[in-house]
């Protein structure tokens, strides 16, 4: 057995007195799609920005392709600050998209695309663009380079913001309800380009409400509920009826959205 | 008894010098409060909170009380603490820290205006910390900083005339004084604020020339 592309143990994310997350245990594989699905509130986001280093997690531990993510714990829960540098190192082999897009408005989308290859990896200007372009063809937007972000389609927005988390070239890519901001037909072009990223052998770690798409594309769909993985499992077994209670009761909710084919 | 600018007019030597020390002091003060109210601005956001609450605390002050009195204070109430200073660099550290505190909210303003979201997506890119001030949050915040800032640095202007109290030679102390010889105080005062209106014209322009410029090299080239 390989190692897993990202292996969460035992983690806890407290608000204050929130707890947000409770003893979180899941393996991603490598080369897999895993799909987190679960109502609002239910910490599947917060778990995705723990995975990004974007929410420093209470207690338990991450690895990204065996490395430990920010903090290292020993079997004793002792926990140990990881140094800037390496933290940084660790992030960027995984690639984050987010709901809003979150594209820096006063570049265009080549500038977005290869700013960090420039900044971070100290890439030539002219090597970095053209290896931005590669990543933009990729996602169908070379015609759109010299293109600000306000003159942009969301969906296209999403796309360059795909291509730009794919511009470090991470083993892992994270998207965070990457389409929830969308207006339903933009929302294809989107997950279309998950679905290439998906062939290519991508890992991907999703966040979503396209039950849809997790149910066609995922390989592995997790169920969060109040903070708990309530179970994790290939999209046929967690799908296929009798249905867990608590699933069967938030599909319902989905019945007219794209999930009715599994009703 | 007439009104005859011409008696001040024929002064524009002394004028002239007055005018001088006020542009000298004013950008001086203007430029050094922009880069001290960005390190103060910098400093609190990032610094902690103890950090946060200190600066925010000097900052209050230094909005809370009156430059004139502030100017008072540090020109005559210094050499209590050991402090003498000639009444030209005390006019003009005094117009650096009056403007620092104002400049750091200008910043603060334009730290909390750019998105959380543009932040955390350079992070998740592996960039410093100094790399997202420098290359996402300032070039963000510019445009929106920009007209306020301006629009301090013409508040500055003016303020820089309570310099004249403490005998620095600027431009109100000059023409007044100058009023005062000539018997003419009305003509004075009138020539002053002719002159101080120009140079807020000229900045405006020069700010919104400015802006022009910045949001077109933003959104330019399709």
């Amino acid at each position: 057995m390989s190692v897993p592309a990202i292996a969460i143990r035992k983690l806890v994310k407290r608000f204050g007195e929130t707890t947000v997350l409770q003893d979180i245990d899941l393996e991603i594989p490598e080369g897999k799609v895993s799909c987190l699905i679960g109502p609002s509130g239910s910490g599947k986001s917060t778990l995705l920005r723990c995975l990004a280093f974007l929410e420093e997690a209470t207690s338990g531990m991450i690895t990204i392709n065996g490395e430990a993510l920010g903090f290292f714990e020993d079997a004793n829960g002792r926990r140990e600050r990881l140094p800037a540098n390496q933290i940084r190192t660790v992030r960027t082999k995984t690639g984050m998209v987010f709901q809003q897009f979150n594209l820096w408005p006063h570049m265009t989308a080549l500038g977005n695309v290869s700013e960090a290859l420039k900044i971070v990896r100290k890439v030539p200007k002219a090597e970095a663009e053209e290896r931005a372009m590669t990543q933009l063809r990729k996602v169908g937007l070379e015609n759109r380079a010299g293109h600000y972000p306000s003159q942009l389609s969301g969906g296209q927005q999403q796309r360059v913001a795909i291509a730009r988390a794919l511009a470090l070239e991470p083993k892992i890519m994270l998207f965070d309800e990457p389409t929830s901001a969308l207006d339903p037909e933009l929302t294809g072009e989107v997950l279309n380009v998950m679905r290439d990223l998906a062939s290519d052998g991508m890992t991907m770690v999703v966040v979503t409400h396209e039950i849809g798409f997790a149910a066609s594309v995922g390989q592995q769909i997790s169920f969060l509920d109040h903070g708990r993985l309530l179970f994790s499992g290939p999209p046929a077994e967690i799908f296929a009826k009798p249905r867990h209670p608590r699933l069967e009761q938030f599909l319902d909710t989905y019945l007219d959205r794209g999930a009715s084919m599994l009703a | 008894m007439m009104f005859d600018p011409q008696v001040i007019i024929e002064k524009l030597p002394e004028i002239a010098s007055g005018l001088f020390v006020t542009l000298w002091l004013w950008i001086a003060g203007v430029l050094g409060g922009v880069v001290a109210g960005f390190v103060v601005a910098t400093a609190r956001r990032f610094g902690g909170t103890l950090v946060n609450a200190v600066l925010g605390a000097v900052v209050e002050v230094l909005r809370g009380t009156p430059f004139l009195i502030q100017i008072f204070l540090l020109y005559y109430g210094g050499p209590f603490v050991g402090l003498m200073l000639d009444p030209i660099p005390c006019g003009l550290i005094g117009l650096t820290v009056y403007s620092a505190a104002y400049y750091s909210e200008v910043f603060r303003a334009g730290y909390a205006s750019v998105p959380i979201g543009h932040v955390e997506a350079a992070a998740c890119l592996g960039m410093t910390r100094f790399q997202t001030i420098s290359r996402i949050q300032v070039p963000e915040m510019a445009l929106i900083v920009l007209p306020p800032a301006i629009n301090l640095a013409v508040i500055l202007l003016k303020e820089s005339a309570v310099l004249s109290i403490i005998t620095v030679p600027e431009l109100t102390a000059t023409v007044s004084a100058i009023g005062s010889q000539q018997y003419a105080f009305l003509e004075a005062i009138f020539i002053l604020a002719i002159v101080y209106w120009i140079i807020v014209e000229l900045t405006d322009r020069l700010g919104r020339m400015a802006e022009n410029r910045l949001s077109r090299l933003r959104f330019s080239k399709a």
